[in-house]
């Protein structure tokens, strides 16, 4: 974990909701796709955490929708401006962990830590394919980026818009080697419900410091109690204890 | 003694600034960051006797100036703090802490106090009679004078080290239970613990907390917290900790004005990791500032 003032050098919009940030600054924290930075917004008492999308020697990029107060602040800001940012936050995925020709299986704004993943998958062998779960094809964002990695990239949409119609499970099959998922709850769980082969899911869950201090993001896991933002965001599925 | 020492029930503090309980879990996270040997103390997580996971979440909401909190007193059990999380805690702070006990019982409480009270590395014990978010414990032994002076007696009894009492500010008298606590043996007390709220997400029309309800912490609280701590360190001759909403170095001197003699450090280290050792850095320069020598000569400065 590191404190750091980053600047913004792109604040874009992808979609009607859906924006690319990209921040320049100190990333030397920033060590493994998956781990995620905490932005201190004018305005907002605690800060908000985002995956970290992609990176390079002096900027890294989140893909952020607009929710709440929060994100719309983080819209209406300029290039130029600075932020207080903490980064090299949680776990990040294990590229190990999916084997040859794992499922990057992302849902909206979820495919964000895929996409860093992705590069490092592919700098390590692997193939990749990435299934990208959206609700209506002008939600659509990141399939092209994907796509230009060389990842055989699928498209899903929940309304049959675009791509294979239904829900990313439709999409996934079978001589895969294993998963990395991040994305709705009910989108997690019923890739797991697919799948038999190991697999990486990230969490998303209300935080008040995102760097292990206050206890309020931890779940009960296999293994014990676990904060999402410290021993997470990233967990084994196997250790994954669904809420009935 | 310098400039920024203080003295809290015999012990010397090196600045009045304590990171707050639940806060800074055992101190390693911010060990990692700076040497947080710069503090005065640190109060770590609330104790109970057996292990506690809290309250499901959602447990965090955000509030204008400040956050709310449903944790529940997660922990692992005083058994395990003091095998796993105290010698860690040693490993990075080198001076006495504050031990955070909360309970259930009264001989819960007092058997918490007992097994660490063995510990050298604690310097004092910080009863916690005001946690909002469970049920059956916690604040309903601070909210009611008897039974807060209950508790004080009983943990008086298991140890010699100093005791700290802390206060619930959801209460209608603050006064008569800090008075209660002193008259039980109270050592000093701490005020505010959080002040009960809650919000209801708009598009689901629910409460955000699972738990419905939570403490409200951060700078919104700090009036409240400084009239409390004015109130009450007049009323009693034992030291009083200030807490509740402090962000930076010109609170920590105005909470000491209204009589605090050492304050606590709570939210704002969730926000900004640095907070307590950037408040310390500052305090020099803020006391040049307003003409201020030591810091312990102006604890209780504003009193008439
Ligand atoms: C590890 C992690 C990674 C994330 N990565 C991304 C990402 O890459 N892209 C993206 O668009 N979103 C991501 N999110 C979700 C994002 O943090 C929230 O959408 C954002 O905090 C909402 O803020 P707001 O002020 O707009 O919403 P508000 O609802 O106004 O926020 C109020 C409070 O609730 C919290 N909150 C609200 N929704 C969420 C949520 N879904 N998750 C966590 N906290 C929430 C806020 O942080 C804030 O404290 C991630 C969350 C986590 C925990
Ligand atoms: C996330 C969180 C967890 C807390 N846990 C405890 C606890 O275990 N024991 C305790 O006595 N107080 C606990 N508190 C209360 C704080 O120690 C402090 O009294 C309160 O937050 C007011 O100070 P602040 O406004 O500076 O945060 C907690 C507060 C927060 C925000
Ligand atoms: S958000 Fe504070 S411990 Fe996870």
């Amino acid at each position: 974990m590191k404190q750091g003032f980053f600047t913004i050098l792109e604040n874009t919009p992808l979609t009607e909701k859906v924006s690319r940030l990209r921040l320049g600054g100190d990333v030397s924290a920033v060590e493994r796709p998956g781990q995620f930075a905490d932005l201190r917004l004018e305005g907002c008492f605690l800060r908000r955490p985002f995956s970290v999308c992609d990176q390079d020697e002096e900027s890294f990029t989140v893909l952020y929708e607009r929710v709440g107060r929060g994100t719309e602040l983080l819209a209406a800001l300029p290039v130029g401006q600075s932020l207080d940012v903490l980064t090299g936050l949680g776990n990040g995925f294990d590229p190990v962990r999916g084997g040859e020709r794992p499922l990057l299986i992302g849902g909206g704004t979820g495919l964000s830590p895929l996409y860093g993943l992705a590069k490092t998958l592919l700098r390590r062998g692997a193939q990749p394919t990435a299934l990208l779960g959206f609700n209506t094809a002008n939600e659509v964002f990141y399939a092209e980026e994907f796509a230009a990695l060389g990842v055989e990239t699928l498209v899903c949409t929940a309304d049959g818009s675009r791509g294979v119609p239904g829900f990313v499970t439709a999409a996934m099959d079978r001589d895969h080697t294993g998963f990395y998922a991040c994305g709705p709850e009910a989108m997690l769980r019923a890739v797991c419900e697919t799948s038999d082969r190991p697999g990486q899911l990230s969490f998303d869950r209300r935080m008040g410091c995102g760097f292990g201090a206050c206890m309020g993001c931890t779940v009960l896991t296999v293994s014990g109690p676990r904060r999402i933002c410290r021993d997470g965001p990233v967990l084994d599925r196997e250790d994954v204890l669904w809420a009935d | 003694m310098g400039r920024l020492s203080v003295s809290l029930c015999g012990i010397e503090l090196d600045n009045p600034v304590i990171p707050a309980s639940g806060t800074f879990g055992y101190g390693h996270e911010f060990a990692e960051l700076y040497d947080i040997n710069c503090l005065g103390s640190l109060s770590f997580k609330g104790t109970t006797l057996h292990e506690r996971l809290g309250n499901p979440l959602p447990r965090i909401a955000e509030t204008s100036a400040g956050m709310l909190n449903a944790v529940g007193l997660q922990n692992p059990g005083v058994d395990r703090v003091i095998c796993e999380e105290l010698p860690k805690l040693a490993a990075c702070f080198r001076k006495p802490v504050i031990a955070n006990v909360s309970g259930f019982s009264v001989e819960e409480y007092a058997e918490v106090c007992r097994r660490l009270d063995a510990q050298p590395q604690v310097g004092w014990l910080e009863v916690n009679v005001s946690c909002p978010n469970v049920h059956g414990g916690g604040m309903s032994f601070g909210t009611e004078p008897k039974a807060a002076a209950e508790v004080t007696r009983a943990v008086k009894a298991v140890t010699t080290k100093p005791v700290i009492l802390k206060l619930s500010p959801n209460v209608t008298d603050i006064v008569a239970i800090a008075r209660a606590c002193e008259d039980a043996g109270a050592d000093a007390l701490s005020l505010i613990n959080t002040l009960m709220g809650m919000r209801i997400d708009l598009k689901m029309r629910r409460p955000i907390l699972a738990n419905t309800t939570g403490g409200l912490s951060g700078p919104a609280v700090f009036p409240v917290a400084l009239r409390m701590v004015w109130q009450v360190s007049q009323a009693v001759s034992i030291p009083v900790i200030g807490l509740g909403g402090i962000q930076n170095a010109e609170d920590v001197i105005e909470m000491l004005l209204a009589g605090a003699a050492a304050v606590q450090v709570g939210a704002a280290n969730l926000v900004n990791p640095y907070a307590c050792r950037d408040i310390v850095d500052a305090l020099p320069g803020v006391m040049d500032r307003l003409h201020i020598h030591n810091l312990r000569d102006i604890i209780g400065g504003s009193h008439g």
